[in-house]
């Protein structure tokens, strides 16, 4: 096929843009972005954090999910003008700086919680989030499978993922 | 001496990277300046197009190119029929772009190419198509009419594919029976949903007129292929990557969707990389679905139970187009009489035109809808003859003495005679049984009907053809400074683990742990013979591959050690990522053997100095590289099935009904399945679990709902019911292993078992439930509560 440069190809929108300023996995950053840009293209197209996924960007399957201030949200659902001044925490973050996997990781390799790993950072963070609720956590089959349901998988048939959560709490020492 | 590695539960070599978020799926790499494109698709399932006018959304700021079928210049034509079959007349594939009619709802109309894709997405709504809707038809047997609207107005009928199988005599056999059953059964529109959408990225390199496509495909060489030839490219000149791929499960095998030429396309003629990513929106309105058949099918018995007879004619809804070919049909066709005797089979099937997304195949490819019909069937004559629904499953089971049964007359998917290899039917039978305490289950039954609780037991048996050909290739090669060990082959993984269970192969031959081999694959740089990661045949024909490979390349490094340490080759023991005299301390490091044999003339390292010229190890006769022979510790061969291997299970669910909310709740869920040998049981499990959960998904919730108008009326997942966790409950799986005969490790696939016997088994559960209130009828799923309240209020309750 020929090639050929037509006219000059543009290089952005014509959004509005604003400053947006937050702590991601404990570093400061600003940037001026579209005022309708998501948090979740934020993360991983501005800041390169392609850990996140978004699989629905309708809030429904939890892959892009992160943690705002210590909670587990949405980035699809959240703009990133929305999250100006928060602490945002994305599964980056989550290991140790060596690559230490944490427990909850180390216990989704151990029980085979993951076959594509498309979905596993989103339900990593929302593991996480709850584990670092305090309190004591329900780890019966049905209090387990509240806890993940607000996340999508569908390779795994969810029994795997069950197995690691209790046995997360087990490495943790809140079985 | 080394574990073995083949069957052992190794946890996967990629999981680390996934976890912690480190994966490369197509939209996670990295294209600086690229563009983005977003599709404009049509709001009619029939219309024809009047004017397509872009020029506002070409003038849209941000906006870089726009394209409709008059743009695209050698592309707007007909995509590739892949699977061409003469039972098909005239098969119809669609352009990239519509061109004159759209024929689905989603149907791509016109590509914008932005700076990014919230611009592209505004752009593409600036362009005003005129349509001058058709007529259409939903309904399968009303679109096979004389009168009815056709989707392609040059394919009477609607009518895309006939085809007709017989094996023994039928008609004999229905002459003779003595009790005749017959039901209709459907199962409806699905679609497989991955949690990555599909996604296309391309990258062309003026200076060296290389094109690389990043595709999230089941197969990377065959889209490799396809790409060298729509762009008269020369295949070393187009490199196809499948990186990290979220899922599959069939919907990525098809190609090529749109997306896959039009994105090169762009990124060629504007100098740009460009990327697609589909959103979930455009997943359920543009990429492959399937599953809709109707089935009518007559089982014709003796009063004992034994079916010596089999009738069924199905519909089959392929959508607006046919690029898959018959496969799905035809798997559906061939695994009608399930791990049964039945001597006597007629199968038809109408393939037949609906103006919706195309059917290709999804994760089991019309085995659930054949194990529908055939289980619901089984069912019924049992209750008719008065057996137990075991007992009539017993008596009519395939024994292990007549392997291999051959259903001459039937074509498997491969073009090959059906012949069922292995198996222990019986006793995984047997073994559902016990596992379900179905000799204790009618007390327990009776007991909670009593108490105001309908309890059911839900019971199907499937086979599973798996492994087909053609081949697929394996490469090993021991790398010389870290004494690893590289391995490709030709598929492309979506989760299944091949990076792990493809290293535990090789392990076992070179005496390495599965965590120093590197299996690359998805890759056509890294290796580009091969076909494609579909019908469960991963393990079956790359695994295979692979072994065969591993035992070349063992024989190498024996030879070679033995040299080394100057004894015989059977004194060399491969263990610990070394040789070893057996019985001594002495031994050779793999790198130090790769190094040796690789006749260097620079001494890179110390290792590398034992293999250059003036080393006393090199002293030879002759040239270095005596002739015939390579250098290195490397080897590359090719399994190729000489037919389907064949793997079954059973299915059995202890099933609650509430007759009030028309809820059903599955207390108890039990699989016994045999994938012959295993490599990796808890990826067996994982695999089995996963394809039981779809299964459920399909029994109980996944709906495709498209209005009398075509359009689908649950597009995104909010209302496209996917199961979370909290609608799957605890699964016992029980394994039986027999190995196949027909290849070296023993293995069949495992990949599509899972999802197969679900409906059936909670059709059956149900019934079983409610049969305090009559003879209720399941016959289709998923199976609703308002089937239930349906089925509840016609008997009166």
């Amino acid at each position: 096929m020929a090639r050929t440069m037509k006219a000059a190809i543009p290089d952005r929108s014509a959004d509005a843009e604003v400053d947006v300023s937050m702590t991601v996995n404990g570093e400061a950053v600003s940037r001026s972005v579209s005022v309708r840009m998501l948090l979740s293209d934020f993360l991983r197209h501005e800041l390169r954090l392609t850990g996140t996924h978004v699989g629905c960007e309708h809030g429904v399957c939890g892959c892009c999910t992160v943690l705002l201030n210590g909670r587990a949200g949405r980035s699809c659902l959240t703009l990133a003008v929305q999250a100006n001044g928060y602490d945002i925490r994305t599964i980056e973050s989550v290991a140790s700086a060596d690559g230490t996997l944490h427990p909850v990781q180390q216990a989704f390799k151990e029980c085979h919680g993951l076959q594509c790993g498309y979905c596993t950072p989103g339900m990593v963070m929302n593991i996480v989030a709850r584990f670092e609720e305090p309190g004591k956590l329900d780890l019966t089959d049905e209090g387990i499978r509240d806890l993940l349901s607000g996340n999508l998988c569908r390779c795994t048939g969810y029994l795997n993922i069950i197995a690691a959560v209790r046995r997360a709490a087990e490495l943790l020492g809140r079985a | 001496m080394s574990t073995r590695q083949f069957g052992a539960r190794v946890e996967r070599n990629i999981d680390p990277k996934l976890l912690r978020g480190e994966g490369a799926f197509v939209d996670d790499i990295p294209l600086p300046d690229a563009l983005h494109v977003a599709f404009l698709r049509s709001p009619h399932a029939r219309a024809r197009i009047v004017s397509i006018d872009a020029s506002a959304a070409k003038r849209h700021p941000g906006v870089a190119a726009i394209y409709t079928s008059d743009d695209i210049g050698t592309l707007d034509v007909e995509m590739p029929l892949l699977i061409p079959h003469p039972s098909m007349k005239n098969p119809k594939t669609q352009r990239p772009l519509a061109r004159g009619d759209v024929h689905y709802v989603g149907q791509t109309v016109a590509m914008v190419v932005a700076v990014d894709r919230y611009t592209a997405e505004d752009a593409a709504a600036l362009i005003e198509v005129e349509y001058e809707p058709l007529p259409l038809e939903m309904d399968l047997a009303k679109a096979l009419t004389d009168d009815a609207p056709l989707v392609h107005a040059d394919v009477p009928n609607n009518l895309a594919a006939h085809f007709i199988q017989t094996s023994g005599n039928p008609d004999d056999a229905f002459a003779r029976a003595e009790h005749v059953t017959k039901i209709t059964v459907q199962v409806d529109r699905s679609t497989a949903a991955p949690m990555e959408c599909r996604a296309v990225a391309a990258r062309w390199d003026a200076v060296s007129g290389e094109l690389t496509v990043w595709d999230g495909t089941q197969a990377p060489i065959s889209v490799r292929g396809g790409l060298a030839s729509v762009f008269e490219l020369d295949e070393d000149k187009v490199r196809v990557i499948a990186p990290d791929v979220g899922g599959g499960f069939g919907q990525k095998v098809l190609l090529f969707y749109p997306d896959e030429l039009l994105v090169p396309m762009a990124a060629m003629r504007l100098g740009r990389p460009v990327k697609y990513i589909e959103d979930r929106r455009e997943n359920f309105l543009g990429s492959s679905q399937e599953r809709t058949q109707i089935h009518t099918i007559e089982l014709a018995a003796l009063r004992t139970g034994e079916v010596i007879g089999l009738r069924d004619f199905f519909l089959h809804d392929t959508g607006a187009f046919i690029p898959y070919g018959i496969a799905v049909a035809q798997v559906a066709s061939t695994s009608i009489a399930g791990p049964y005797r039945i001597p006597n089979i007629f199968v038809e099937f109408k393939a037949v035109y609906t103006p919706t997304v195309q059917v290709t195949p999804y994760r089991g490819c019309g085995r659930p809808q054949a194990c529908f019909a055939l289980e619901r069937a089984m069912d019924q004559l049992a209750e008719e003859l008065g057996l137990d629904r075991f007992e009539i499953r017993r008596r009519n089971l395939i024994a292990e003495k007549e392997f291999p049964y051959e259903r001459e007359g039937l074509l498997f998917a491969d073009g090959l005679k059906v012949t069922l290899d292995s198996g222990q039917y019986g006793k995984a039978l047997a073994m559902a049984a016990a596992e379900l305490g179905a000799e204790s289950f009618a007390a327990e039954q009776a007991k909670a009907r009593a108490e105001g609780r309908y309890l059911g037991l839900g019971l199907a048996c499937y086979v599973e053809g798996t492994g087909l050909g053609p081949y697929e290739g394996g490469h090993v090669k021991i790398h010389p400074i870290t004494g690893k060990v590289y391995v490709n082959t030709g598929l492309s993984t979506q989760g299944q683990g091949h990076d792990t269970v493809f290293a535990q192969i090789v392990a076992d031959q070179l005496g390495v742990s599965p965590q120093d081999v590197i299996v690359v694959e998805g890759d056509t740089k890294a290796f580009d013979w091969g076909v494609a990661t579909f019908a469960s045949r991963a393990a079956v024909v790359s695994g295979n591959a692979i072994h065969k490979t591993a035992l070349t390349v063992r024989k190498k490094v024996i030879e070679a050690a033995a040299n080394m340490l100057d004894v015989d080759p059977d004194q060399i023991e491969l263990r610990d990522s070394a040789a070893w005299v057996k019985g001594s301390n002495r031994f050779a490091p793999l790198a130090a053997i790769a190094t040796a044999s690789n006749p260097l003339r620079y001494a890179f390292n110390k290792a590398a100095q034992a293999a250059t010229q003036f080393a006393r190890a090199s002293k030879h006769d002759g040239p270095p590289l005596a002739d015939g022979q390579a250098p290195g510790l490397e080897a590359t061969d090719y399994y190729s099935p000489s037919q389907s291997t064949w793997a079954y299970g059973v299915h059995g669910a202890i099933i609650e009904v509430d007759p009030g909310l028309c809820t059903v709740k599955i207390r108890k869920y039990v699989c016994i399945h045999d994938c012959g040998n295993m490599i990796n049981p808890m990826i067996v499990e994982g695999q089995v679990l996963g394809g039981i959960a779809q299964g459920i998904g399909g029994a109980l919730y996944e709906h495709l709902d498209y209005q009398a108008d075509g359009n689908l009326a649950n597009a995104s997942l909010m209302d496209f019911l996917v199961p979370y966790a909290t609608e799957i409950p605890n699964v016992s799986i029980l394994h039986l292993e027999t190995p196949t005969p027909l290849n070296p490790l023993g293995v069949k696939g495992v990949g599509e078992a899972g999802c197969i016997a679900v409906g059936a088994v909670v059709a059956s559960g149900v019934e079983d439930a409610l049969r305090p209130f009559g003879a209720l009828k399941f016959h289709q799923v998923p199976l609703s509560p308002n089937m239930i309240s349906y089925a509840l209020e016609t008997a009166g309750y």
